[in-house]
């Protein structure tokens, strides 16, 4: 291994870390909050989509990151209003998200591009010249979302009053906290750094749009999260791990020291292995998934 | 209740639950509806596109015995998403342990020629690839999202890769081997239709008698319903889910074994899995929609088969044939809106 494969196994780790970690620290905040969703697969993928058309009409990447970020927080709010005002399953409308952006995009590659199953964006995002290397902007952004996010839900009394939502929302209740509007607007939070992390996909790291992009990292931050313990810090470890394998088997795939199909299997079957070692420690805030309602 | 000599009419509607039966209607109508302005919004005729797509499904003999076709393999994906429901899991394993089947289909029969070891084969199969997310759920306490989705893609990598290594087709290397014709399931009259269906109907019926008529089912519905009660009733929650993941990869299994035993003219599994992938997540939306009870199962399979058998005849229009899967996603979503019957008869009287 020569210098040249680190620094591609780095770069592209670090590539590969961001939509991991954005999604897994958006999904703790929200389950901090006491709302599960299964459904940032489809986030991400529905938000690649819109987040690729926002930045063609506008000609600026940028603009699409930021449409992503509000098209995932409407499926926040989507989510939100189904489960905290109506009291309804947390785990069904991910489903169902998750089907409609499988079809949705598809559909939308042929409605709107004109071709099947694949769209390449004319341009992605501009990036920082470190040396003779590029590296993205979002990996710092990524950095300082979690890092941030972490001292808003430990440090701060805004992060105690999410934090008690989830682990007891009687008790936040009778201490005047406004539990459904703390758990509504967690909820969109989450799902939009899920429709961040889509965004990133199309406009920056891939710069294109295709209609299995997602490829299951909807899942893998959600185990991520898990391994994280619900600790926005921790899932950078968890992001970077994940991004690791996923640059090891890019890297590995075109040597064909084994077929292909068992190198791309490699990130999963971590997730699989890393999960079940570490679950038994892990534990979800007392109230998460479970709908409050005033007495 | 007041008990007469003949059971009411309201009786009877209360034992088929009429008022989830409607909450499904009104979820697809709502579908449709949706479906229709997105359809609208990208410049396409949606009076048109529905109107093939219902006649693909139902115009003759021939379009209906497509529908029952289509209807088999997500019938039996959506068993597996229902006894997971009913025992509080959320087993969204199906689509792997259906290609587990398929391929099992294809490895075994061409051992043994002979269709009941292929459709066993299939169900064992399927049923050993959910195992590992029954034990690390009942072991571990990993959530089964988690472990299913994971699964998944393992097995998605593997059966693509048996696809294209040991059982390809060596006089035509886009297909896999085919199942040999001795363990082919015989088609119903001159039709497409095979006695697939029939099973896979039989195994929605066994299915109904074991969650409401046994023990083993008492026991998954009751952990399903409150572990902690059930465990104090002396039920033990953890062979519960343990069983209902088996179970329900055995249908899954069935489900793509009798997929390639049925897959008139070829019989076997085609480039990239393109004819076996998907069916389990379809399965989900049909098990939801039929309100995770297996006859209600039956009749949300048929319909869903309508609508894939119709996509074919919808696409000849012009319309990209995932707006199907737009429709069923925002049909699910509809359905998980709680008390929707209530909510909407709550509407209705405020406007009248």
């Amino acid at each position: 291994m020569d210098v040249g494969a680190i620094i591609f196994l780095l770069k592209t780790s670090l590539m590969a870390m961001v939509p991991i970690v954005l999604t897994s620290v958006g999904a703790a905040w929200s389950e901090r909050a006491g709302v599960v969703s299964i459904g940032y697969e489809g986030v991400i993928l529905a938000s690649a989509f819109f987040g690729a058309i926002f930045a063609e009409i506008s000609g600026h990447a940028s603009i699409g990151l930021l449409g992503g970020l509000f098209v995932g927080a409407l499926f926040g709010m989507l989510h939100g209003f189904l489960t905290v005002y109506l009291k309804g399953d947390h785990v069904i409308p991910g489903i169902g998200i998750n089907l409609l952006a499988a079809g949705l995009v598809p559909f939308g590659i042929i409605a709107y591009w004109g071709t099947a199953g694949q769209h390449t964006l004319p341009f992605t995002l501009w990036h920082i010249q470190i040396g003779h290397n590029e590296f993205s902007p979002m990996i710092f952004v990524t950095i300082a979302i979690a890092i941030v996010t972490w001292w808003l839900l430990f440090k701060t009394p805004l992060g105690l009053r999410v934090r008690a939502c989830g682990e007891n929302p009687e008790a936040a209740d009778a201490l005047g906290i406004n539990v459904e509007k703390y758990r509504f607007w967690s909820t969109v939070y989450g799902h939009a750094l899920a429709g961040l992390a889509g965004a990133y996909m199309s406009v920056d790291w891939l710069g294109l749009v295709h209609k299995t992009m997602s490829g299951g990292r909807g899942f893998i931050a959600l185990a991520n999260m898990v391994f994280s313990n619900w600790n926005p810090l921790v899932s950078l470890i968890g992001g970077w791990l994940f991004g690791f394998f996923d640059a090891l088997a890019t890297w590995l795939a075109p040597k064909h020291i084994v077929p292909e199909q068992f190198i791309y299997m490699l990130p999963y079957i971590m997730t699989l292995v890393i999960v079940a070692g570490i679950i038994g420690k892990a534990r979800p805030p007392k109230a998460d998934g479970k709908p409050y309602k005033r007495e | 209740m007041k008990s007469s000599g003949k059971p009411g009419v309201g009786e009877i509607l209360e034992k088929i639950n009429f008022k989830a039966f409607v909450e499904s209607i009104i979820a697809v109508a709502i579908g449709f509806l949706i479906g229709a302005i997105i359809l609208l919004a990208f410049g396409y005729d949606p009076i048109k596109a529905y109107t093939a797509l219902f006649e693909g499904g139902l115009a003759s003999t021939e379009n209906i015995a497509a529908t029952l076709h289509y209807s088999t393999p997500i019938l039996l994906t959506a068993l597996t998403f229902a006894i997971g429901s009913r025992t509080g899991i959320f087993n969204i394993g199906a689509e792997s342990s259906f290609y587990f089947g398929a391929i099992a289909a294809i490895a075994f029969t061409n051992i043994w020629g002979n269709l009941w070891f292929g459709l066993l084969m299939g169900m064992v199969l399927g049923a050993l690839w959910a195992l590992p997310a029954a034990l690390l759920k009942v072991y571990r306490g990993v959530h089964e999202v988690i472990t299913t989705i994971m699964l998944n893609w393992i097995g998605w990598y593997f059966v693509t890769w048996l696809i294209v290594d040991p059982y390809a087709n060596p006089s035509n290397p886009i297909k896999t081997i085919r199942v040999p014709e001795s363990a082919r399931l015989p088609t119903i009259g001159d039709t497409i239709l095979s006695w697939g269906f029939i099973i896979a109907v039989v195994v929605a019926i066994l299915m109904y008698v074991l969650l409401w008529h046994t023990t083993l089912g008492f026991g998954m519905r009751a952990s399903g319903y409150n572990q902690r009660a059930a465990r104090y009733g002396g039920i033990n929650p953890k062979a519960a889910i343990v069983w209902s993941f088996i179970i329900g990869g055995i249908t899954s299994g069935l489900g793509g074994a009798m997929k390639i035993m049925s897959e008139f003219p070829g019989y076997a599994i085609s480039q990239g899995g393109a004819n076996i992938s998907g069916f389990g997540f379809d399965g989900i939306g049909v098990s939801l929609v039929g309100r995770n009870h297996p006859l209600g199962i039956i009749l949300s399979a048929i319909f869903f088969g309508m609508l894939k058998a119709g996509t074919s005849s919808m696409q000849q229009t012009g319309v990209p044939l995932e707006i199907v899967k737009v429709i069923q996603g925002i049909i699910i979503i509809t359905v998980a809106v709680p008390g929707l019957y209530d909510l909407l008869k709550k509407s209705f009287r405020r406007a009248a």
